[in-house]
C-alpha cells in the first residue's frame, strides 16, 4: 500500500501544484485590483447617472478633498502591512492642523516643521513601544489617540481658541492649483509614487511585508523587525500630520473639530484596497482606489442632495464589511492549496 | 580539525536536567545523525549550537576558536544555519522574494533589482528540483518545495554547518531524493551537516556518523556504518536499562482474559491521511489493550487524534461498537463513546486555570444539563466519585488544576474522559512526565478499566510500559503497519525487530 501511495503522489502533487498557481493568480488578482473594478464601475455609472458628476471641477473637488484621507491611509498602509494598526492618526491630523495654523506665524517653513516634528515624535513613541516592549498596537495608538487629542485641546485652549493662518504662501498652499488641480492633489501623487517604489522596490518595503507575514521568521531571517516597526509609525505619525497641515492650509485655520474618526476612514479604505489586516499582504495602488472609492461615494451622496450625508458612513460601513468577508474567504482559498 | 565541537555541555531547567555533559563533534564533510527519542534533548542540543539557549556549563568550539553565540543571528552570520521541521519563511511573500530577503541585490539607484532577483532564484531554485513560478507567493508552493527554498536559502548565506531537522517529514518520496542529491552536494563541497530524523532507513542511507542521546545523555557516538540497526533502535529506546530492572517494573498486571472471540469495539480501518498515514487498520476488543508501536514520527498520535476526529483523513473508516461513524469529527467521536487523552496534557487536555471540578464536569455538561441548566448536584456526584476512585490527591475539588502535580493532572484528565462513559479510551503517552507513584497508579487504573471492558489503545515510548500494558501491539513505521505483534511474542525484542526491519527494497528506490 505504501509503495503504491508512493507511486501515484508525484502526479498528484504536480497537478495540485498547478491547480495552486491557477487558483492564486485568479485569488491574487482578486484581491489587489477588487477595489479598482469596484472604483471604475461606480465611476462609470455616475457618469451616465449625474451630469454635474461629469464636470473637471466636480473631480477636482474630489480629488481635492481625498487629499488628506490619501496620506494618512498611505502611512496606514505600512503599518497594516506590518500587521498592526494606528489609531492615532484621527487626532494626530487634527494636532497637525493647529500646530500648521499657530505656527505659521513663523513663517513657511515652520508651519510645516512644527507638525512634522511633533507627530513624528508621536509616530516614534508608539513605534518603540510598540517595537521594544511589544504591546499591542491597538492599545498603544489609542493611548497616543487619547493624548494627542487632550494636547490639542490644551494648546487651543480646550478647543475655543482658532488659529489663523498667518501666512500666505502657506494658505496659497492649500487653495493654489496647478493645472486646475489643487497643489495638494499634487504633493498627495507625488508622495503615494515615492510610497509606492518605497513599499515594492526598496529592502525596507521588503522587509516592512515579511515582518507583517511572519515576525518570528522574519527575525530568523535577519531583518531588523523592531526597527522596521518603529519606521512605519513614525511615517504614518508624519503623514497624518502633513495631512493635518495642507488642511489647515486649505481651510485658513487650525479647525479643532473635525478628524474624528479619521483613522477609521483610513483603515476602512486601506482594507478595502486589499490590504489583509493580519499583516504580510497589500498594495498602495489598492490603498488609492480604495480612498477614491469612499471619496466618489460620499460626492454621490452630496449629488442625489436630499440625502443625508450620513448614508455615507452607512454606505462605506456596508462596503467595508462586504470586502472583509471576502477577503477572509479569498484568503481561505489561497491556504487551502 | 573538526569544525563543530561541544565538550561537556550541560543544561538545566526548572525541573528538568535537558543536557548532561554532552559532547558532539562534527567534522567538514560530514552528515552526522543525531537521534534519540522526545525529551532526550536533541532539541536543546540544537538549539545550543544555534545560539537560542545558552549552555549552563561546557564549551563550544567552531572552526577550533571558542565560540558562544547569543542569538540565531550570531549562529547565522558565524555560517551556521538552521533548517526547521515548520519552514521558517514568509508564506505570502514570493519565493524568489523570500529567497532573497535582506540580501536583495540592488541597481545603481539602490532599488532592488527585480528582473535579477528573479533571474538568480529560478538558476539556483532549478538546482533543487523547484521549478514551480517563483514570482508566486511562497505559501502556494507544495512543502517540499518550500522546504527546498529554505534549504537553498541555509546554503546560499554561505553556510559550513547545516542542522536539517527533520527535513524528510513533510516530502514526497521524489523530493527526499533531490534533498539527498543536495546533501550529497553539500558533503563534497565541506560542509558539515547535522541531521535529525527518525526514518532509519534515511540516516543509513545518507549519514557518516551517529550520535545518540537518550535522558540529556550521550548513549553512543560513533561511525553509523558500524552501528547495527537493531542496536541503534535499542540504544534509543534504552534497552539496557530495562535488562537490568528486574521483570515486572510496571503496575500492569500479567495475567489477562480477553474474550478473543468478542466482536471488536472499535475498528479503524484504511485510516489514510497525507503524507503521515497510508491505510492503517487494526481493531480493539471490548477489555482489550491495543499497543501502538514504533518511534516517534510514526503515525502514532496522528491515528489516535483521527479516530478522535481531531486529525483530517482523507479515507478511511471508524467504527464503535458497531456503529459506522465513517471519518468522525470530535463531537461524533464523544457522542459514541470515543475519548481520547491527547499527548500534550498541558496544551490540548487540561485548563490550567479551571478547578479540578471544573475539569472533570467539562466534558459531562451536556449529560448533567436540563434545559440548559446545570445541575450543581450531579456534578458534585461525579466529581466525588471519581476524585476517590483515581485517589487524586487536590486541597479540595475548587483547587486550580495548574496547582497539581504532573500525576494528579493527568488523573483529573482521566476522570473528565472516564466521566463520559467511553466505550473506547485512547491513551497517548499517558504516563509521561509523572512521578513513579502517580505512574503506576495510571498502569493500574488501565488495567482496570480494560477489565471493565472499555477497549483501551495506548502509545507510549516507553517500551516496558507497552509490552507489559498491551495485550496485543501494533507496530507502526513512517504511517504504515509493519507488523502486529501477539501472544508470545509480545516483547521488546520482537518490538524493536519489527520496528528495525529494513523497509522493503521498493520503498528505498
Amino acid at each position: 500500500m505504501s509503495t503504491e501511495v508512493a507511486r501515484e503522489t508525484p502526479a498528484a502533487a504536480v497537478e495540485d501544484a498547478r491547480r495552486a498557481e491557477r487558483t492564486d493568480r485568479i485569488v491574487g488578482t482578486i484581491q489587489r485590483q477588487g477595489a479598482l473594478a469596484v472604483l471604475i464601475v461606480v465611476v462609470v455609472i455616475s457618469l451616465i447617472a449625474f451630469p454635474n458628476f461629469r464636470s473637471f471641477d466636480n473631480t477636482a473637488t474630489i480629488l481635492v478633498a481625498a487629499a488628506p484621507p490619501m496620506l494618512i491611509a498611505l502611512g496606514m498602509t505600512f503599518v497594516i502591512i506590518t500587521g498592526g494598526i494606528d489609531l492615532s492618526v484621527g487626532s494626530l491630523y487634527v494636532l497637525g492642523g493647529v500646530l500648521a495654523a499657530w505656527a505659521s506665524q513663523y513663517g513657511f517653513a515652520a508651519a510645516f516643521a512644527a507638525p512634522l516634528v511633533v507627530c513624528g515624535l508621536i509616530g516614534v513613541v508608539n513605534g518603540a513601544l510598540i517595537a521594544y516592549t511589544r504591546m499591542a498596537p491597538f492599545i498603544v495608538t489609542l493611548a497616543a489617540l487619547l493624548g494627542a487629542r487632550g494636547l490639542m485641546r490644551a494648546i487651543s485652549d480646550e478647543g475655543s481658541e482658532t488659529y489663523l493662518v498667518k501666512n500666505d504662501a502657506f494658505k496659497q498652499l492649500g487653495n493654489g492649483s496647478f493645472l486646475g488641480i489643487g497643489y495638494q492633489v499634487w504633493l498627495a501623487a507625488v508622495l503615494v509614487v515615492l510610497g509606492m517604489v518605497l513599499l515594492s522596490r526598496t529592502r525596507f518595503g521588503h522587509s516592512v511585508y515579511a515582518v507583517g507575514g511572519s515576525e518570528d521568521a522574519a527575525a530568523l531571517m535577519g531583518v531588523p523587525v523592531r526597527r522596521i516597526k518603529v519606521g512605519v509609525y513614525v511615517m504614518s505619525g508624519l503623514l497624518a500630520g502633513l495631512a493635518g497641515a495642507i488642511n489647515a492650509a486649505k481651510l485658513g485655520s487650525g479647525v479643532t473639530v473635525l478628524g474624528t474618526g479619521m483613522e477609521l476612514d483610513a483603515i476602512a479604505a486601506v482594507v478595502i484596497g486589499g490590504t489583509l489586516l493580519t499583516g504580510g499582504a497589500g498594495t498602495i495602488a489598492g490603498t488609492v482606489a480604495g480612498v477614491l472609492l469612499l471619496g466618489v461615494i460620499q460626492n454621490l451622496i452630496n449629488q442625489v442632495g436630499n440625502v443625508n450625508s450620513n448614508w455615507q458612513q452607512v454606505i462605506s460601513g456596508a462596503f467595508l464589511a462586504l470586502v472583509v468577508v471576502a477577503q477572509t474567504y479569498l484568503v481561505k482559498l489561497r491556504r487551502v492549496n | 580539525m573538526p569544525l563543530l565541537e561541544v565538550s561537556d555541555v550541560s543544561k538545566t531547567f526548572p525541573g528538568v536536567r535537558a543536557l548532561d555533559q554532552v559532547s558532539f563533534t562534527l567534522n567538514p564533510g560530514e552528515v552526522h545523525a543525531l537521534v534519540g527519542e522526545n525529551g532526550a534533548g536533541k532539541s536543546t542540543l540544537i538549539k545550543v549550537i544555534t545560539g537560542v539557549y545558552q549552555p549552563d556549563d561546557g564549551e563550544l568550539r567552531y572552526q577550533g576558536e571558542p565560540a558562544r553565540f547569543g542569538t540565531p543571528m550570531d549562529a547565522q552570520h558565524a555560517g551556521i544555519s538552521t533548517i526547521y521541521q515548520e519552514v521558517n519563511l514568509i508564506p505570502l511573500m514570493s519565493v524568489s522574494h523570500n529567497l532573497f530577503l535582506g540580501r536583495e541585490p540592488r541597481n545603481r539607484l539602490g532599488l532592488l533589482d527585480e528582473g535579477r532577483m528573479h533571474r538568480e532564484a529560478r538558476a539556483i531554485l532549478a538546482g533543487y528540483g523547484v521549478t514551480a513560478d517563483i514570482r508566486l507567493p511562497l505559501g502556494t508552493l507544495a512543502l517540499g518545495a518550500q522546504q527546498m527554498v529554505a534549504l537553498a536559502r541555509a546554503v546560499m548565506i554561505d553556510a559550513k554547518v547545516v542542522i536539517m531537522d527533520e527535513p524528510t517529514s513533510s516530502l514526497e518520496p521524489r523530493e527526499v531524493e533531490t534533498l539527498f542529491g543536495v546533501i550529497r552536494e553539500l558533503h563534497a563541497r565541506g560542509i558539515g551537516i547535522v541531521y535529525v530524523s527518525h526514518r532509519l532507513d534515511e540516516l543509513y542511507r545518507i549519514c557518516d556518523a551517529v550520535t545518540i542521546l537518550r535522558d540529556g545523555r550521550v548513549v553512543h557516538t560513533g561511525r553509523l556504518a558500524d552501528l547495527e540497526r537493531i542496536r541503534l533502535v535499542a540504544l534509543m529506546l534504552g534497552r539496557e536499562m530495562s535488562e537490568i530492572r528486574r521483570e515486572g517494573a510496571t503496575a500492569f498486571s500479567s495475567e489477562k482474559a480477553v474474550d478473543t472471540g468478542a466482536a471488536p469495539i472499535l475498528r479503524a480501518s484504511g485510516l489514510t491521511s497525507r503524507r503521515k498515514l497510508h491505510d492503517i487498520t487494526f481493531d480493539v476488543r471490548p477489555g482489550e489493550v491495543v499497543g501502538l508501536g514504533g518511534l516517534l514520527g510514526a503515525g502514532r498520535s496522528e491515528t489516535i487524534k483521527a479516530i478522535g476526529g481531531a486529525y483530517p483523513l482523507d479515507d478511511g473508516d471508524v467504527q464503535v461498537d458497531g456503529v459506522d461513524l465513517k471519518r468522525p469529527t470530535t463531537v461524533q467521536a464523544v457522542r459514541n463513546g470515543i475519548a481520547v487523552q491527547p499527548e500534550d496534557r498541558k496544551a490540548e487536555g487540561i485548563v490550567a486555570g479551571l478547578s479540578v471540578r471544573e475539569n472533570i464536569a467539562l466534558a459531562v455538561l451536556p449529560k448533567v444539563s436540563r434545559l440548559g441548566l446545570v445541575s450543581d448536584a450531579r456534578i458534585d456526584a461525579i466529581v466525588e466519585r471519581y476524585m476517590t476512585r483515581l485517589r487524586i490527591k487536590a486541597s479540595s475539588p475548587d483547587q486550580l488544576v495548574g496547582d497539581l502535580s504532573g500525576g494528579n493532572q493527568q488523573k483529573v484528565l482521566l476522570a473528565r474522559l472516564l466521566a463520559t462513559g467511553p466505550k473506547v479510551l485512547l491513551l497517548d503517552e499517558p504516563t509521561r512526565g509523572i512521578d513513579v507513584g502517580a505512574k503506576a497508579e495510571v498502569q493500574s487504573l488501565i488495567d482496570e478499566l480494560a477489565a471493565e471492558g472499555i477497549g483501551v489503545v495506548l502509545v507510549s515510548s516507553d517500551a516496558e510500559e507497552l509490552i507489559e500494558g498491551a495485550d496485543r501491539v501494533v507496530v507502526l513505521r513512517d504511517g504504515v503497519v509493519v507488523g502486529t505483534l501477539t501472544g508470545a511474542s509480545v516483547t521488546t525484542e520482537d518490538l524493536m525487530a519489527t520496528i528495525a526491519a529494513a523497509a522493503p527494497p521498493e520503498e528505498a528506490e
